[in-house]
């Protein structure tokens, strides 16, 4: 590699990330073009579908919610250097956990219940993970083929679950009963309602206070404890790390089942704060998004809040746009995904070699 | 299970594994040139889809196939830019290709087609048929090779067949050409070409290419050979399968088809085992027996650990020493 003074910070971390962003938005803009929608109308009826309104924002931010877990749980195992497929799986499975809780523990008070789900949804996420994990440190299984097929499996499993197991009798869609009213989560609204501040009624929870306090343990965690440490040790240099004494396939099964224990994490947000029901499906593609927000954000906890509030956006913008146009539809916003990934990760030498140039920070280190 | 039974699951198995078959002896070019490929799902899907579409507009299989292979060649090349160009993450890149194309696909299919994200169903002269081969009626009478030749062999389709050709030819041309050796030498050791006065790009770009048309031969195979028509994510997972098999075939053409005829055989009989009472099993429900091909592959990857030694640049940026 050739060697580089590191760039600004402003530039590495803002600028960089927004070239790659504009980037991807040009070539989306160019699909819409293709598809014969007009893409200045289109991005329009996004930004007023996404943050137009007090109620946009509920929405964007209910998103968002999720997108800094599964973000952060991609980002962990990333920093030792390790690729977490498997967030919609572990997700999946942290609704089976938030869901047992909630059905279980009905009628007693929230106190009790919400620690118990957070814990049930961070231990199903992480026991999925596991296998993947284990394969990875032990067997040098590939973790992204492996954990590819545990979300087939996990998507397999709870269909099973629903349709044979947790179904109430005589109901014809797969889904379990709806939870008591006392294992819901406060909405939002409600919270800001006891503060004095009006706020209309959204999916947005107090699973966002959740996920941001997990966004700064992860800050603590990753930069400030000696197991951070050993995991970007790992990241950066496996041999040099195995030659410090640290033990390679532990902080491969603890990153990646940390990793899954976060993704479960989603389940609190969807199944306990929205849908107060486990249905098929819920995860809804929130684990892959977790790939994209994760290389936007430079898989630092605030680049990665900044990244699931702009796909947040991006989601609820592309519900509006996919109901004002009939002719796009929703996966435009995979689309977009795919192409942050693309830009933000496997490009990202692609805009950053000119804007090293012109900053004058190419070539080799000096003396 | 009577022999009419073991033939038909022979015969499914066949076919459900000839994209697997396509997909990873793509893989292996890529791989076996150092660049891991975990796009082969995006390219099967890209390919499905531009099979599908062109089959539907135009009507004529074989330039549906031309252009499945040239969207494939074109996903590829866009990997190797990251990962040659660039020396990009590799595993990031094929990633970013399996999600865009995901999204990709059903939004051409639902703005060019309006049929919700499908193409419309393709009818037979727009699709590759089954080939019967010489002789097939009058030799079924025959015993134990009458009902193999004319029940297994014969009636495949044409796509079956060469891909069951494709595998002799990648060895041919991995193991016995100057071109295989120095495909293979600049995935073991790049420098090593480099020094010898060889483009390590050069080989690289040249043998994602052929991964390219490969993927888009198996893409072309699901809607419009096996299928009738494409339907978003209908490769489900079958790129990543075939990167398995790849991986427990050890990099190898001959031991990867077999692997993959085992993913197909354990696919073959889910779909056999559907509601069937097993012994001491009894009724096995249906989703796990489904699962089977994923629970397979898990099992696969865990017993190859540590044995399979993969190519030694593979995934490694080659930097030119100065």
């Amino acid at each position: 590699m050739t060697p580089r003074r590191p760039l600004p910070a402003p530039v590495e971390y803002a600028l960089i990330p927004l070239v790659n962003l504009l980037a991807s938005l040009v070539v989306a803009a160019g699909v819409l073009a293709l598809i014969g929608a007009d893409p200045l109308d289109a991005l329009g009826s996004m930004a007023e579908g996404a943050v137009g309104s007090a109620e946009a924002w509920g929405y964007t931010l209910y998103y968002a919610t999720n997108f800094i877990l599964t973000g952060l749980a991609v980002a962990l195992p990333f920093h030792a250097g390790l690729f977490n497929i498997g967030g919609e799986g572990q997700a999946t499975m942290g609704g089976l956990g938030v869901a047992l809780v909630c059905l279980g523990f009905g009628g007693y008070s929230l106190w009790l219940v919400l620690p118990l789900a957070i814990a049930a949804a961070m231990l199903c996420g992480a026991a999925w993970a596991a296998v993947p994990a284990w394969l990875q440190a032990r067997r040098g299984s590939h973790l992204v083929i492996t954990t590819i097929m545990f979300n087939f499996l996990a998507a397999a499993l709870m269909t099973y679950l629903l349709v044979d197991v947790l179904r109430v009798p005589g109901n014809g869609s797969p889904e379990t009963r709806v939870f008591d009213p006392s294992a819901f989560l406060p909405p939002m609204d409600a919270l800001l309602g006891l503060l004095g501040v009006p706020f209309p009624s959204t999916p947005l929870n107090i699973s966002l206070l959740l996920a941001l306090m997990i966004a700064l343990l992860f800050w603590v965690l990753v930069w400030h404890t000696r197991w951070g440490y050993e995991i970007r040790a790992v990241g950066h240099s496996p041999d040099a790390a195995r030659y410090a004494g640290i033990s390679i396939s532990r902080v491969i099964l603890a990153s990646v089942m940390l990793g899954g224990a976060l993704a479960g994490l989603v389940a609190v947000n969807e199944v306990m704060g929205v849908h107060h029901r486990l249905f098929l499906g819920f995860s809804n593609g929130y684990g892959f998004v977790g790939i994209a927000v994760a290389l936007m954000g430079r898989n630092h906890p605030l680049g990665i809040v900044l990244a699931a509030v702009l796909f947040g956006a991006l989601y609820q913008g592309g519900t509006e746009l996919a109901f004002d146009h009939p002719e796009i539809t929703r996966e435009i916003v995979v689309v977009v995904e795919g192409l942050v990934i693309l830009f933000c990760g496997a490009f990202e030498n692609a805009f950053r070699g000119p804007i090293e140039a012109l900053f004058g920070r190419t070539g080799a280190k000096p003396a | 299970m009577d022999t009419v039974d073991l033939i038909s699951v022979a015969a499914s198995t066949l076919r459900l594994g000839t994209p697997l078959i396509l997909a990873a002896l793509a893989g292996l070019f890529s791989e076996r040139a150092g660049v891991i490929d975990i796009g082969l799902e995006g390219k099967l899907l890209g390919a499905a889809f531009a099979a599908a579409a062109i089959a539907s507009v135009t009507g004529s299989p074989w330039a549906a196939l031309a252009g499945a292979m040239l969207t494939s060649i074109a996903l590829a090349l866009l990997h190797g830019y990251a990962a040659i160009t660039l020396n990009g993450n590799q595993v990031v890149s094929g990633m970013a290709l399996n999600i865009l194309i995901s999204g990709l696909t059903p939004t051409l299919a639902t703005a060019w087609f309006n049929q919700g994200g499908q193409t419309p169903p393709l009818v037979e002269s727009q699709r590759f048929g089954a080939v019967a081969l010489p002789f097939a009626d009058d030799l079924a009478g025959v015993p134990v090779f009458g009902p193999i030749y004319s029940g297994l062999l014969s009636g495949q389709n044409l796509l079956v067949y060469l891909a069951f050709l494709v595998v002799p030819a990648a060895a041919w041309l991995l193991f016995a050409t100057r071109f295989g050796l120095r495909l293979r030498a600049v995935g073991e050791n790049p420098h090593a070409v480099d020094a010898a006065g060889l483009s390590v790009a050069g080989l690289r770009y040249r043998a994602i290419i052929i991964t390219g048309a490969l993927a888009g031969i198996g893409g072309a195979y699901l809607s419009i050979a096996q299928g009738a028509g494409f339907a978003r994510d209908m490769t489900a997972g079958r790129g990543y399968l075939a990167l398995a098999a790849l991986i427990f075939g050890r990099w190898r053409p001959a031991p990867t088809l077999l692997a993959c005829l085992l993913f197909a055989f354990a696919d073959a009989a889910q779909l056999r085992l559907q509601g069937v009472s097993l012994p001491v099993l009894g009724v096995i429900p249906v989703q796990f027996v489904q699962a089977l091909p994923y629970i397979l592959t898990v099992i696969l990857l865990a017993g190859v650990g540590g044995t399979a030694r993969a190519p030694k640049a593979i995934g490694i940026p080659f930097v030119k020493s100065r």
